[in-house]
């Protein structure tokens, strides 16, 4: 038998509330397999499972607030799975009333991601489905196929003052700020920042796009976040997480990034071994990440298996970073805008496209001299980028 | 020249791009970024909206003036323009 327990989507989460489970009692799973949806104070979560199995019971209902940690879902292993199928339906010890597998839709009928089709509500209406306790599979979307706050106060019982649009989420402020806070207490921070000459990159990206088809451009982020994940490679010191007092390097770079939501806060998903992926697509992944932050579900792993984070500040906004490190990760890279500034080079001085890079590294692990390396590869890699592709 | 709403067409585009802010009153003048926190992948995935819309395939170094619904109803304006010039 195997627990499968509410897991850690990040330092900044105590609990999450259970949305719907995908899967249902006798249901086979494989490691991987989405069971769950869960609300965090960030944003929808789909919960893969980790081992194949049977799935046996389920002991949390839809709308349950389910602290970190809490066993969630028994699995029998698949060892153990060889249990007849007619033991399967009795089902009269379910450990909590009302919530028969019957009454839970077979994952095929629902709209989830893992049937190939993304249930399209936004998180302020899932937010407010969920007020209202409703299921946000049984509501019906709107005409333009997104369920909006508008389709769940229909769906509501009676007309509920609807909250303003564009209010930063309270809970949002205060699981970014605990996890800061846990941060800077438990995290001997350093800081190393390089000021990098991209005109080449940013040269090279422009050929690039003007002979691509607008649905193809690349954003600058892209050959950016490809510079980062390979000059990591040589940097382990900043590539892994900091678990029960140890540091575990890792050899795959899975970078989170920080994408911030309208109306206010950051999420940070990574993007999973980013040295397997061409151009295109990291491209591809960051549209996705970006679109499922915003509107959709994040799935677990993201959340979880994160072995550094990139933030960057984008056109229009400030010169530099010193971002904080998101714990268990070692390290987060930090880039402010880029720009034109005044850079001299054999002598002269020059108008360059320039961004100033910040490595926030973790003492427990390293000293500022591995960042510094680090930045000075990354500026290589940036001077040829030929050679990103 | 065509009779096209063009401010309707880009509203439609910016919506489709970013649901949450459909119904969202859009000062005309000001631009994406500033009012909703548009960032470049919001900015890329509207110029596609806009271009599978309008067959205009907006060059990158344009981009800056389709920063605004008034931009972007000029540029589109102009691009129509001077195609039916042609």
């Amino acid at each position: 038998m195997i627990e499968f327990r509410m897991p850690s989507l990040g330092a900044d989460m105590e609990a999450g509330t259970l949305l719907e489970w995908l899967k249902k009692p006798g249901d086979a799973v494989k490691r991987g397999d989405i069971i769950a949806v869960v609300e965090t104070q960030k944003a929808a979560m789909e919960l893969e499972i980790f081992a194949d199995g049977v799935i046996d019971r389920l002991l949390v209902k839809p709308g349950a607030r389910v602290p970190v940690g809490d066993v969630m879902a028994i699995i029998r292993s698949s060892d153990t799975a060889s249990v007849p199928a007619v033991k399967e339906p009795i089902r009269s010890t379910e450990p909590f009333g009302g919530l028969d597998a019957s009454t839970v839709a077979p994952p095929s009928a629902l709209p989830s991601s893992s049937a190939g089709q993304e249930l399209r509500i936004t998180p302020a209406a899932r937010r407010r489905a969920l007020e209202l306790a409703l299921e946000p599979a049984s509501l019906l979307p709107g005409p333009d196929g997104i369920i909006g706050l508008q389709e769940v106060e229909a769906a509501g019982p009676g007309a509920m003052p609807t909250r303003a649009k564009g209010i930063a989420n309270a809970e949002m402020r205060a699981a970014i700020a605990g996890a800061m806070a846990r941060s800077n207490s438990e995290i001997p921070h350093y800081y190393v920042s390089s000021t990098i000459d991209v005109s080449r990159t940013m040269t090279w990206l422009a050929a690039e796009n003007a002979k691509r088809s607008i649905a193809d451009r690349l954003l600058y982020t892209v050959p950016m976040i490809r510079a980062v994940a390979r000059a990591l490679t040589k940097a382990p010191e900043l590539n892994g997480r900091f678990i029960d007092g140890h540091f575990q390097p890792s050899t795959v770079v899975n970078l989170g990034i920080a994408i911030a939501l309208r109306g206010g806060g950051l999420i940070a998903p990574a993007i999973i071994d980013v040295n397997r992926l061409s151009l295109d697509e990291i491209m591809q992944r960051l549209r996705d990440l970006v679109a499922r932050v915003r509107g959709g579900r994040l799935r677990g792993s993201e959340m979880t298996e994160g072995t550094t984070t990139l933030t960057m500040l984008g056109e229009d906004t400030a010169d530099w970073i010193m971002p904080i490190i998101y714990p268990p990760q070692t390290a987060i890279i930090g880039f402010g805008r880029v720009a034109d500034r005044p850079w001299i080079t054999e002598g002269r001085i020059i108008s360059a496209k320039t961004v100033t890079v910040t490595v926030a590294g973790d003492h427990r692990v390293s000293d500022g001299r591995a960042a510094a390396t680090f930045l000075n590869r990354l500026d290589q890699i940036l001077q040829e980028p030929d050679t990103l592709c | 020249m065509l009779n096209v709403d063009f401010a309707a067409l880009v509203k439609a585009s910016l919506f489709s791009v970013a649901p949450d802010l459909e119904g969202e009153a859009i000062d005309p003048d000001v631009p994406f970024r500033d009012q909703f926190e548009f960032d470049s992948m919001d900015f890329l995935n509207f110029i596609i909206d806009l271009h599978r819309r309008t067959g205009i395939a907006v060059a990158e170094p344009d981009y800056s003036q389709l920063a605004s619904l008034a931009g972007a109803v000029r540029y589109l304006k102009s691009q129509i323009d001077s195609q039916g010039a042609e």
